[in-house]
């Protein structure tokens, strides 16, 4: 079915079509049979879409929306307050822990390798998560989609 | 007597981060925006989880509304977004949105009550056909059967061209009238 078929099949069952558009859409009910069948199909859908709506929700979901609203904004600064506190308190508690292991004379070379292995093997897959994420976002088709 | 403030007036005040006229703007667009959540998540809690976080992310950004564009504009893009996220987050959201249901009600009640069933479960195979669109095309289907928006109306809400919303709506269209073949 063409591009222009499909046009005027969509704005005949939406009731928007033009002067012009009727007669070439009437032409083509008349001449072309599986013209005629997809109207007939699509006009069964419409009548079965217009007979449902949206369920509507009680009114007590109403009086509380405007609150919760502003709890998702406060609890979202609170998220960003917390994650950079504990990112930094973390990050100090790690490098003097490893400060204080690594001068340390009394513990075996292997394990100082182990645990480096553990920070190097850690901070790998930190990064190789960090770009995919950056590489899926640049291929996201919805990046368009902006604010 | 005093009169309402405009959608501009209050964008201006909401821009100087005033939660009074804020919660006017959301007043207002509410039931719309949990509407089209609805269509798009197809469950009651999902939707106003969708659309209070979609009026929150705009509320955190206040100082960047722009008063000469129309607000829920700008709430739309950012709920239409929150919603294919949600649908994409996880493959059992999917089976999830379709096995849902009950986001529609038919708009008159049956003439012959015997007829109540068959009705009920026409209206839960075309919600469970609606649920296997590709988002896109759901999207413009809902806005266009469910809330009745014209076809410009449409294009300006998701910066389209018309074109772009009629094929869609074909395509979604035939999609659903095939997965309904049986019973149509």
């Amino acid at each position: 079915m063409t591009e222009r078929a499909q046009l005027l099949l969509m704005r005949a069952l939406d009731g928007e079509l033009a002067g012009d558009e009727r007669k070439e859409f009437e032409r083509l009910l008349q001449t072309d049979t599986a013209f005629n069948v997809e109207w007939e199909r699509l006009k069964r859908l419409k009548g079965l879409t217009d007979s449902v709506t949206f369920r509507t929700p009680p009114d007590e979901i109403w009086e509380g929306y405007m609150d919760s609203v502003y709890r998702r904004v406060e609890r979202g600064v609170a998220w960003i307050l917390l994650s950079i506190g504990a990112i930094v308190l973390v990050s100090t508690g790690l490098w003097e822990a490893g400060k204080a292991l690594f001068i340390e004379d009394d513990v075996a070379w292997y394990i100082k390798g182990s645990i480096l292995a553990v920070f190097v093997g850690g901070a790998i897959l930190l990064v190789s998560v960090a770009r995919e994420k950056l590489f899926m976002h640049r291929r996201d088709p919805y990046k368009d989609v902006t604010r | 007597m005093a009169t309402e403030p405009s959608e501009r007036e209050l964008m201006i005040r909401a821009r100087r981060g005033d939660r009074e006229a804020f919660g006017a703007l959301v007043t207002t667009h509410m039931h719309r925006a949990y509407r089209h959540a609805l269509g798009l998540v197809g469950s009651h809690d999902d939707a106003l989880d969708v659309s209070q976080e979609a009026f929150a992310r705009v509320f955190r950004h206040h100082r960047s509304l722009d008063p000469e564009r129309p607000f829920y504009g700008l709430v739309y893009q950012v709920l239409r977004r929150l919603g294919f996220n949600w649908i994409r987050d996880r493959r059992s959201r999917r089976q999830k949105l379709e096995s849902s249901g009950g986001w529609l009600v038919e708009r008159q009640r049956p003439p012959d009550p015997s007829r109540e069933a068959e009705v009920a479960d026409l209206r839960a195979r075309l919600e469970v056909a609606i649920a296997r669109l590709p988002e896109r095309e759901r999207e413009i289907f809902v806005l266009k059967e469910f809330e009745g928006l014209k076809y410009r109306e449409i294009a300006a809400l998701l910066g389209v061209p018309n074109g772009t919303v009629m094929s869609r709506l074909f395509s979604a269209r035939r999609s659903l009238a095939k997965q309904l073949e049986g019973i149509l």
